[in-house]
C-alpha cells in the first residue's frame, strides 16, 4: 500500500448511516471495504436511520474505495451468524462492536472461541437477547379474528411489541406456519402482512390499528386458569420466562394476579376437602383445637410440627395476640412458654395484669421454621399465611368475645386488621373493631429480646406504657 | 362448552409433560391446512405455577370406570365429570392454534366403556386433525395400554409423540394405588411401541414415503411420593424404562393433593424440590455422562436424593478424590461433574483454554457462580488445597434454606 494513501486513512472520520436498523447486508458490504481499506474501528461511525450520529458529524460520508489487490476479508461462520443476530439488537453500539471484531479477526482468526475476551462476550449476550426476543415473539403473538366483508373471509390481525429490530427476521416463521390463513401483525416498528400467497411489509402501526378482542379469547382464558396446579405456585418460574413487559398484549395475562390469589383458596380446597369441611366454622375452642391440627391450608403446615391453640378462659375480657408459636411453644404445645412468654409474664406482671385472666394466642397457628443441622431457626410468616390463618384466631375471637385485643408485633397486627401497620404509629391509642370491640396494638416481647443496652431499655419503657395504657382501659371498660 | 373446558383441563392438570419438542420439521406451505414445528417446541405461556403451556391439553373425558387411589378422576371420586366429542376438541386445537395460543394437542383421556373404545376416540380425534384439516402442529397422545396394540399403532401414524404412564416406580406401588393396572401391561404396552417405532424408521431409509410413526418418540410419567419407593428406587426405574423401550423423557410428577383423596394416600404432599432433584438426576444421566449406579450413589442412607444440595453436588462431596479437576488440563469428562459447572461451560471452558491459561477469573467470566465451582477446580492462579477436605464444606455450599421452592410464592 502507497504511503500516501496511508496518510490520507489517518486523516479520516467515516460516517455511515445505514438504511434499515436490521440491514446486515448493507453493513457487511461496508465493513468488509473499509476492512479492506485497513480503516480502524474507532474512525468509523455507524449511524442507525433516523438518528444523527453526532458521534463524528464531519466524518465523511463518500468511503473509500479497496484497491485491487486488498486481501479479501476472513469472517468464521460463527461470526456471520452471530452478526446476523446481533445487528437485529437496539443497541446502537451495535455496528461498531461488529466491526471492531471483524477488524480483530483479520489477525486472529479463532477469535471467537475465546469465551473470556469482553468483545466476544458482548457479540454473544446481544445475540442472544436478540435469540430470545425472537423466540418471545413466536410464542406471545395473539392474533386475533376479523371478519371480513365477503361472508367467510377471514383475517387475523395481531398486535405485538418487540424489543429489537426482529419483524423481518421472524416474517419466515409466521408465513410457514400459518401459510393458508391472511394475517397481520402489526408492531411500532412496521408491520407485515401476508395475504396467504405474498408477505408485504407496512410503515410502523398503532396499538389501536389492531382489533381489541376475539370471540375464543374466554374460551382460552378459562383454559389458562384451569390448566395449572395451584398447590405448586411459582411465580418467579413465571416471571423469568413470561416478563411483564409482554403481559399487556396477551389476553390471558390479565388474570395472573387474581389466579395467584386465588391458588391458596384452591389449593387449600384440594388438600381440606375429605379431612376438614371449610365451610363452617367450628364452634367451640375444642374444636378449633382439633382442626388446626389437621389445617394444611398454608405450606406452614406442611412442616413437621404440631399446631399450638390459644389458652385461657373462655369469657376473658383481655385477648392477647402474639404472632406463632416458637420451638419450645411447638414442643409444649402451648403459647408463650418460651423466652419471649416468659418475658412478657414479667411486663403483664408489673402492670398488674394477671396473665391467667387472659385468652393468650396467636395470630398463626403452626410453627414456621427452617432446619440447620439440629436447631429450628424461626422464620416470620409471610402475609399471605397469616390471612389464612386468621380464618382460626377469628373463630377463636368469635366465641372467646374479649373487650380488648392486645396485638403485639406486625404479624399479630396484620391478623387482626388484614392490613400491614407500622408499630410505632399504631401503638398508644384504641382502633375499634367491627364488634364494638377495640384493639391495641405494641411491640412483640421477641422484638425486645433482640435487643441491648439504652435501646433495649427504651423499648421496654415504650412497652411498659402500653401495657399500663391497656390495663387501664381495662379497668374503664370493666366499670 | 366453556364448562366444560374448565374441568377436563382442570382434570389435566397432574401431566407433567407438555413438551412440544423433538419432532421432524415440516410446516404448512403447500397444504390446506396450518401448522409447523421446527424442532424445538414453543411455549406459548406460562402459568402461575411456573409451568409452560405449549400445548392444548386436556382430557377427552374425566369418567373412568377405573379406581386408582392417586387418579382425581377415579371412579369412586365425586369430581364433576365432563365430556369432550371428538369433534369439539378438533375445533378447540384449531380454533387455538390459529390465534397463535398453542403448539398443537396433548389429548389423554379417563376410560370410558372400555379402554378399546377411548382409545378409538383418541385416534379418532387425531385422524381427523391431521386428514381432514391437513393440521400439521404438534400431537402427543397418552394412548391407554389395556386397548388392542393395533389402536396404539395407529396412534402413532398420527402423533408426534406417544406416551405410556409407568404411574408408579415400584410394582407393589401398582397393585397397591392402581387395582386395575398392570404392570406387565404397560410395559408390553411401550415395548410394542418401541418396536413400532424401530421399525417405522428402518422402513423409511428403505421406501421414502414409508408412514412416520410417533417421529418425537414416546415417554412416560411417573407420580412420586404417593408411595414409598426412594429416589434410588425410582432412579433405578427411569434408567431401565430408558434402556429398555428407548424412551425420549421420563416425567416425574410429585404427588399432589387431590380432592377427595382416597384414604390409603399420605397426608402430606412431598415437597417439589424433591421432584426437581429427580429432574436434576435424569440430567446427570442424560448430559453429563453419570451412569445411573452413580446417581444412585449420591443418595443419603435412606435411598433419597438430598433436598438442600443437588444431585452433582452430592456425588462430589462423596468422590472428593476425585477433585480438584484442572481446567486448564483435565479432559471433559471430568469437567461435566464439576459441581457448578454447567455443559455450555464447559463447552466455553474448553474453546477459551486453546487461547489462554485460564486463570480463576477468567473461569469466572464463564460460570455461573465462581464461589460453587471454586473448591472443586484448580486454574493457573489457584488451588483448592484445603476446601475439599473441610468437614463444613457442604454447609458452605448449600444453598440457603430460605430458598426452597415450597415457599416461593
Ligand atoms: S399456619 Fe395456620 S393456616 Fe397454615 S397450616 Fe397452620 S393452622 Fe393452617
Amino acid at each position: 500500500m502507497s504511503a500516501p494513501f496511508r496518510d490520507m486513512r489517518l486523516a479520516h472520520t467515516f460516517n455511515v448511516t445505514l438504511p434499515e436498523s436490521d440491514d446486515f447486508d448493507f453493513w457487511r458490504e461496508r465493513a468488509r471495504a473499509l476492512v479492506q481499506c485497513e480503516v480502524p474501528p474507532d474512525r468509523i461511525a455507524w449511524v442507525e436511520p433516523g438518528s444523527s450520529g453526532d458521534l463524528f458529524s464531519h466524518g465523511d460520508r463518500r468511503l473509500p474505495v479497496p484497491p485491487a489487490d486488498a486481501p479479501p476479508v476472513r469472517a468464521s461462520k460463527a461470526f456471520v451468524q452471530l452478526a446476523k443476530s446481533a445487528i437485529c439488537h437496539s443497541e446502537p453500539e451495535r455496528f461498531a462492536l461488529l466491526y471492531r471484531l471483524l477488524w480483530r479477526l483479520q489477525t486472529n482468526p479463532r477469535l471467537l472461541e475465546d469465551g473470556a475476551d469482553p468483545d466476544v462476550r458482548r457479540l454473544d449476550e446481544l445475540a442472544r437477547t436478540v435469540r430470545r426476543d425472537i423466540h418471545k415473539m413466536r410464542a406471545f403473538v395473539r392474533f386475533r379474528l376479523v371478519e371480513g366483508e365477503a361472508h367467510g373471509e377471514e383475517h387475523y390481525v395481531a398486535w405485538f411489541e418487540p424489543e429489537h429490530h426482529i419483524l423481518r427476521a421472524n416474517a419466515g416463521f409466521f408465513t410457514r406456519r400459518f401459510a393458508n390463513m391472511k394475517w397481520s401483525i402489526l408492531t411500532p416498528r412496521g408491520s407485515l402482512h401476508w395475504d396467504g400467497q405474498v408477505l408485504e411489509e407496512g410503515p410502523p402501526a398503532d396499538r389501536s390499528d389492531a382489533p381489541a378482542g376475539d370471540a375464543a379469547e374466554d374460551l382460552w382464558r378459562k383454559y389458562y386458569a384451569s390448566i395449572f396446579n395451584p398447590a405448586r405456585l411459582k411465580i418467579g418460574a413465571m416471571l423469568k420466562e413470561m416478563p411483564r413487559k409482554y403481559w399487556k398484549n396477551m389476553p390471558e395475562a390479565a388474570l395472573i394476579p387474581e389466579l395467584v390469589a386465588g391458588a391458596q383458596a384452591r389449593e387449600s380446597q384440594m388438600v381440606a376437602a375429605g379431612t376438614l369441611d371449610m365451610g363452617e366454622r367450628p364452634e367451640t375452642l375444642a374444636a378449633i383445637d382439633k382442626a388446626i391440627h389437621a389445617c394444611r391450608m398454608c405450606p406452614i403446615g406442611l412442616l413437621d410440627n404440631n399446631a399450638v391453640m390459644g389458652e385461657g378462659p373462655r369469657d376473658a375480657a383481655l385477648m392477647i395476640v402474639g404472632e406463632q408459636p416458637g420451638d419450645q411453644e411447638d414442643e409444649s404445645g402451648r403459647p408463650f412458654v418460651g423466652p419471649a412468654g416468659q418475658l412478657l409474664d414479667r411486663h403483664l406482671e408489673r402492670a398488674g395484669i394477671d396473665r391467667r385472666s387472659a385468652y393468650v394466642t396467636n395470630a398463626v397457628k403452626h410453627f414456621k421454621f427452617v432446619q440447620r443441622g439440629k436447631r429450628r431457626l424461626h422464620q416470620s410468616p409471610t402475609a399471605k399465611e397469616i390471612d389464612i390463618c386468621r380464618w382460626w384466631m377469628e373463630g377463636e375471637l368469635a366465641i372467646v368475645q374479649p373487650k380488648l385485643v392486645l396485638a403485639m408485633g406486625a404479624s399479630a397486627a396484620r391478623g387482626m386488621l388484614g392490613k400491614t401497620v407500622s408499630i410505632s404509629k399504631a401503638r398508644g391509642a384504641p382502633m375499634p373493631l367491627e364488634d364494638g370491640s377495640e384493639l391495641w396494638v405494641t411491640a412483640h416481647p421477641s422484638y425486645l429480646l433482640r435487643l441491648d443496652g439504652p435501646a433495649r431499655e427504651e423499648q421496654a419503657r415504650l412497652f411498659d406504657a402500653d401495657l399500663a395504657a391497656v390495663k387501664e382501659r381495662l379497668e374503664e371498660l370493666a366499670g | 362448552m366453556i364448562e366444560k373446558l374448565g374441568i377436563l383441563a382442570d382434570a389435566a392438570k397432574y401431566d407433567a409433560s407438555c413438551a412440544s419438542s423433538g419432532t421432524t420439521k415440516r410446516n404448512s406451505s403447500g397444504g390446506k391446512g396450518i401448522g409447523s414445528t421446527e424442532g424445538m417446541g414453543i411455549c406459548h405461556a406460562y402459568a402461575p405455577d411456573g409451568r409452560c403451556i405449549s400445548l392444548l391439553k386436556i382430557l377427552l373425558t374425566n369418567h373412568c370406570v377405573f379406581d386408582c387411589h392417586y387418579c382425581i378422576n377415579r371412579k369412586s371420586s365425586n369430581v364433576r365429570r365432563a365430556r369432550f366429542t371428538p369433534q369439539e376438541v378438533v375445533d378447540l386445537t384449531l380454533s387455538f392454534y390459529r390465534r397463535n395460543y398453542i403448539e398443537g394437542l396433548f389429548l389423554s383421556s379417563g376410560i370410558v366403556k372400555s379402554s378399546n373404545h377411548t382409545m378409538e376416540q383418541l385416534v379418532e380425534v387425531a385422524r381427523m386433525l391431521r386428514e381432514e384439516h391437513d393440521f400439521r402442529g404438534y400431537i402427543h397422545l397418552k394412548t391407554i395400554p389395556e386397548a388392542d396394540p393395533e389402536l396404539v399403532h395407529q396412534a402413532g401414524l398420527y402423533a408426534d409423540r406417544v406416551s405410556i404412564n409407568v404411574e408408579l416406580p415400584t410394582d407393589a406401588g401398582l397393585v397397591r394405588l392402581a387395582p386395575d393396572k398392570s404392570a406387565r401391561q404397560i410395559e408390553g404396552a411401550m415395548g410394542k411401541v418401541k418396536s413400532d417405532i424401530v421399525e417405522a424408521k428402518d422402513a423409511k431409509k428403505r421406501f421414502q414415503h414409508a408412514p412416520r410413526f410417533a417421529p418425537a418418540g414416546q415417554s412416560t410419567q411417573m407420580i412420586v411420593g404417593a408411595d414409598a419407593a426412594s429416589d434410588a428406587d425410582i432412579v433405578g426405574k427411569a434408567s431401565r424404562l430408558y434402556d429398555s423401550f428407548g424412551l425420549r423423557r421420563v416425567y416425574y410428577s410429585a404427588f399432589s393433593p387431590i380432592p377427595d383423596a382416597s384414604a390409603v394416600l399420605p397426608l402430606k404432599r412431598p415437597p417439589l424440590i424433591r421432584e426437581h432433584r429427580l429432574y436434576q438426576s435424569d440430567w446427570l444421566m442424560r448430559f453429563y455422562g453419570y451412569k445411573p449406579a452413580e446417581v444412585m450413589q449420591a443418595t443419603e442412607a435412606d435411598g433419597n436424593l438430598p433436598l438442600d444440595i443437588d444431585p452433582k453436588l452430592a456425588w462430589a462431596l462423596k468422590f472428593r478424590e476425585r477433585f480438584p479437576v484442572d481446567v486448564n488440563r483435565a479432559p471433559k469428562e471430568a469437567l461435566l461433574r464439576v459441581p457448578g459447572l454447567g455443559v455450555r461451560a464447559v463447552q466455553r471452558i474448553l474453546a477459551s483454554r486453546r487461547h489462554r491459561t485460564m486463570r480463576l477469573d477468567d473461569v469466572a467470566k464463564l460460570t455461573v457462580s465462581i464461589a460453587k465451582v471454586r473448591p472443586f477446580i484448580v486454574a493457573a492462579d489457584w488451588r483448592p488445597v484445603l476446601l475439599t477436605d473441610r468437614a463444613d464444606l457442604r454447609a458452605l455450599l448449600a444453598p440457603r434454606q430460605e430458598q426452597l421452592e415450597l415457599f416461593a410464592a
